[in-house]
């Protein structure tokens, strides 16, 4: 088993490799001359020479790209040329924020599609059951900015006005300073992510209640809460741990839509400022961390895939 | 004391449509009853109302199960409280499934599995010493070290023990087993049920055998039911209605039965060297390490049937699928009329591909459930030949015509088909390009004995009509007679023995066959 996830953890490190040549590829391929957009149309070609110079843009594209590679393993993302600073600072603040964003997303967003889908399963065919299917189907089919102002409309505008529509924190100070400002964020972001889990969960469970060991189990004269918990359970986590890390792979995406609407100083936000202002080694850091996220979640699948299913760690003896 | 008394059960679909029509079965302590019918007869749903169980869709409407534990009163299973029913199950009464494979949870060690039914009624003594003393009753290893092993770990017939080994562990009073040797080797199978004969005699456990082979019955039952569309026909001492049946369908069922005897003698060479249609020399085939096939010699001749022998494991199917270019990577040579066929299929020219037709186990899945029978019936002339549409659509009806498909079916999709008529269809499918040679893979192993009665009769006239080969690949060796001029005996990827279908069973030369020969149950 740990020589299988040696492999995995092998492969993702692989997969980031990958990407950081194709985040890096993808760079230069933005429209227009980073110098000349930082100097503007008045420029004259000597101070954008002498600015390339600085930026070491004139040096060949794969010594840029090992300089870059070299400075992100040694913990240096670069240097932000819109803010005259360097990345990593920039980004520490900014990075905990979509934490917070993030983990208290999937903290809450799991456990609730998980115990919403295996109670519909359980209570499959009954209106209770359509109820859900119906409800997280409809939700499901929202995009998630319809849904952040649809939440902002009705809770902080037209309707009710008890939660702020964006974020006002004083810069330098923690978002979760004052948790109300996270309500919405959250909120949209869990109502977004906890259908599928749900469907998922449900199609799932159905099936392996309906399946011949849940049988034998009931008829061993086994009680509902110990087939439920020890028989039927453990066979379905391996399939749902796949959708739930889709979903959060999804999240660190999805983050960026939701920072833009609430205003969220996050790194959504900083992606988009980064794009607007040419600030190409921002975009690098942001975009390769978010690619990480993806990595380590689906890894993290894998790995309890791999723990639920014997038949995956263990040798077939003779 | 009767062990368990079931009176004038009636069961229906939700829907109301009746399933069980006022079955009546009583079984003695000790004793074993089989209850035997065919797929559709309602068998499984009167051996799981002994437990109280309605599988999803279902419904008791009337009739009492009367259990009685050692020494206790007899209560009735379908009036209990759910809390009560599932204190009798595993415990009073226990219940072996049809497969293994699908009914041991794959997530829990065996030895788990088997405490876990102790555990939960509470068993008096240490649930440790139980789960060893089990194991051993069933012949299997008792050490910590294979406790901790996973079904996957085990083999079937393994995994069938363990199945048993549950079922078994509480001493119950009555045991249900739902077909617990289908899908198992005949060597396996005869284990299996000198297992139970065993198990039910030393603890006087009454057995309900749920099956739909007779010969397993003729092997095992004191008393028989037979059932047919929700109701049991005829009822007796197992002797009595195997040798004396008194209702029609009971004589038809046992008509259809393949015995190993049957017609004598009708293919008189030993060599089949001339006129050899299909020749298969030096076949190899592995899988990563394993190798599955070890050089095997083979050869069919015009108009011959040859039957394939081997149990699960042996290379059989490997061996069929190599000669239709289904597996890439095996080795060797394999020849048409003397001309070399390539081992991949896409490799092989139009002609070869109409030559050499392959029918497929299942007709279940081997038919796409989308397409009508005239559709799937017409892929293989659509691929292989020049026929414009109508002579298409000609040849279609023809082929379905000597299937005796009835032509109303060749618009309709394989759903509202038969599991016979549908592998008659698959038949058409193969048979529609004219083959020289047929490959059938245990086209009868998913059928009803009556159904697989028509369908090898069908195969026999087929072969007279049309003058071409058969390979049919089997583990059934009571097929034999019926089907075949000659039989090759494939073991571990080696043909251990080849020669005329009387030569092999009158005198089976090698150990393996007399083996098989002697655990094949008869009537």
């Amino acid at each position: 088993m740990i020589r299988m996830i040696l492999r995995r953890l092998l492969i993702s490190v692989l997969v980031l490799l990958v990407v950081s040549i194709l985040v890096f590829v993808a760079t230069l391929l933005l429209p227009g001359d980073p110098a000349r957009a930082i100097l503007g149309t008045q420029a004259t070609p000597e101070r954008i020479a002498a600015l390339q110079e600085h930026m070491h843009l004139n040096v060949p594209v794969w010594q840029r790209y090992f300089d870059w590679l070299s400075g992100v393993l040694t913990g240096d993302l670069g240097f932000s040329t819109s803010t005259q600073g360097s990345v990593n600072t920039l980004l520490a603040d900014r990075i905990g924020a979509s934490l917070v964003l993030l983990i208290a997303s999937a903290v809450i967003s799991t456990p609730i599609g998980l115990v919403v889908g295996t109670w519909s399963a359980i209570r499959a065919g009954r209106t209770s059951d359509h109820v859900v299917s119906g409800f997280s189907l409809v939700i499901a089919a929202l995009p998630e900015f319809v849904i952040g102002v649809a939440l902002v409309v009705l809770f902080s505008t037209s309707v009710f006005k008890l939660l702020p529509s964006v974020t006002l924190s004083p810069p330098g100070t923690p978002v979760w300073e004052r948790p109300t400002q996270l309500v919405l964020p959250v909120l949209t972001l869990v109502l977004v992510v906890t259908p599928y889990i749900v469907r998922m969960m449900r199609a799932t469970m159905i099936e392996v209640l309906a399946s011949g060991s849940v049988e034998m189990a009931r008829l061993k004269g086994i009680p509902e809460r110990i087939v439920l918990f020890r028989h039927a359970l453990p066979q379905a986590s391996g399939p749902v741990a796949q959708v739930i890390a889709l979903q959060l792979a999804w999240l660190a995406g999805g983050v960026v839509v939701v920072e833009f609407l609430f205003r969220y100083p996050g790194i959504g936000a900083a992606l988009i400022d980064a794009v607007n202002n040419r600030d190409v080694q921002v975009v690098q850091a942001i975009t390769l961390l978010i690619a990480g996220v993806y990595v380590v979640v689906n890894l993290l699948a894998d790995v309890v895939g791999i723990v639920t299913n014997p038949r995956l760690r263990t040798e077939v003896a003779k | 004391m009767t062990a368990l008394d079931v009176t004038d059960l009636h069961v229906s679909t939700v829907d109301d449509t009746p399933v069980l029509r006022g079955v009546s079965y009583s079984i003695e302590p000790g004793e074993i009853l089989a209850l035997v019918g065919e797929s559709g007869s309602g068998k499984t749903t009167a051996g799981l109302a002994a437990l109280g169980h309605f599988r999803t869709g279902l419904k008791a409407v009337s009739g009492s199960v009367l259990a009685s534990s050692c020494g206790g009163a007899p209560s009735d299973v379908l009036a209990l409280p759910e809390k009560q029913r599932r204190a009798l199950r595993g415990r009073v009464i226990s219940y072996i499934p049809q497969d293994p494979a699908l009914s041991l949870n794959h997530s829990l060690r065996i030895g788990k599995q088997i405490a876990e039914v102790l555990e939960v009624h509470g068993y008096p003594g240490s649930v440790e010493d139980r789960v060893r003393e089990t194991l051993t009753e069933v012949g299997l290893p008792s050490d910590t070290e294979y406790q901790r092993r996973y079904p996957h770990q085990l083999s079937g017939g393994q995994q069938q023990r363990v199945g048993i080994a549950m079922a078994f562990a509480w001493k119950p009073s009555v045991v249900v087993l739902d077909e617990p040797t289908t899908g198992l080797d005949v060597t396996t199978q005869a284990l299996i049920l000198e297992t139970v004969a065993k198990l039910a005699a030393e603890q006087d456990t009454a057995a309900l055998y749920i099956t739909h082979d007779l010969a397993v019955v003729a092997q095992i039952a004191h008393r028989v039911a037979v059932m047919y569309s929700g109701e049991i026909v005829e009822s007796g001492a197992a002797r009595q209605v195997l040798h004396e049946p008194q209702h029609s369908y009971t004589r038809a069922l046992m008509a259809a039965v393949p015995g190993i005897e049957g017609p004598v003698g009708r293919s008189e060479a030993e060599e089949p060297d001339e006129d050899v249609v299909l020749r298969a020399e030096r076949i190899e085939v592995s899988y990563a390490d394993t190798k599955v096939l070890r050089g095997v010699d083979l050869a069919v001749r015009r108009g011959e049937s040859v039957l394939l022998l081997g149990e699960s494991g042996s290379g059989k199917t490997t061996l069929s699928r190599s000669l239709c270019g289904l597996i890439e990577k095996c080795t060797g040579t394999v020849t048409l009329d003397g001309n070399p066929l390539s081992a991949s299929a896409r490799k092989r020219s139009c002609e070869q591909l109409r030559d050499v037709q392959y029918v497929f186990q299942s007709p279940f899945s081997s038919l796409n459930p989308r397409r009508t029978i005239a559709e799937s019936v017409e892929v293989p002339l659509r691929q292989l030949t020049d026929l414009d549409k109508d002579q298409r659509r000609k040849r279609v009806a023809e082929v379905l015509e000597q299937v005796r498909l009835d032509p109303e079916y060749a618009d309709r999709l394989p759903g509202g088909l038969s599991g016979g008529q549908r592998q008659r269809a698959a038949i058409a499918r193969a048979l529609v390009t004219t083959p020289k040679v047929l490959v059938c893979d245990e086209v009868t192993s998913a059928l009803d004995v009556s159904v697989q009665a028509t369908i090898l009769e069908l195969l026999g006239e087929l072969r007279t009509e049309l003058g071409m080969s058969i390979l049919f690949v089997t583990h059934n060796i009571a097929l034999a007679r019926h089907v075949a001029d000659r039989i090759a005996v494939l073991r571990e990827g080696l043909i251990v023995e080849q020669g005329t279908v009387d030569r092999v069973l009158d005198a089976p030369e090698h150990e393996y066959t007399r083996e098989l020969l002697a655990n094949t149950p008869k009537l």
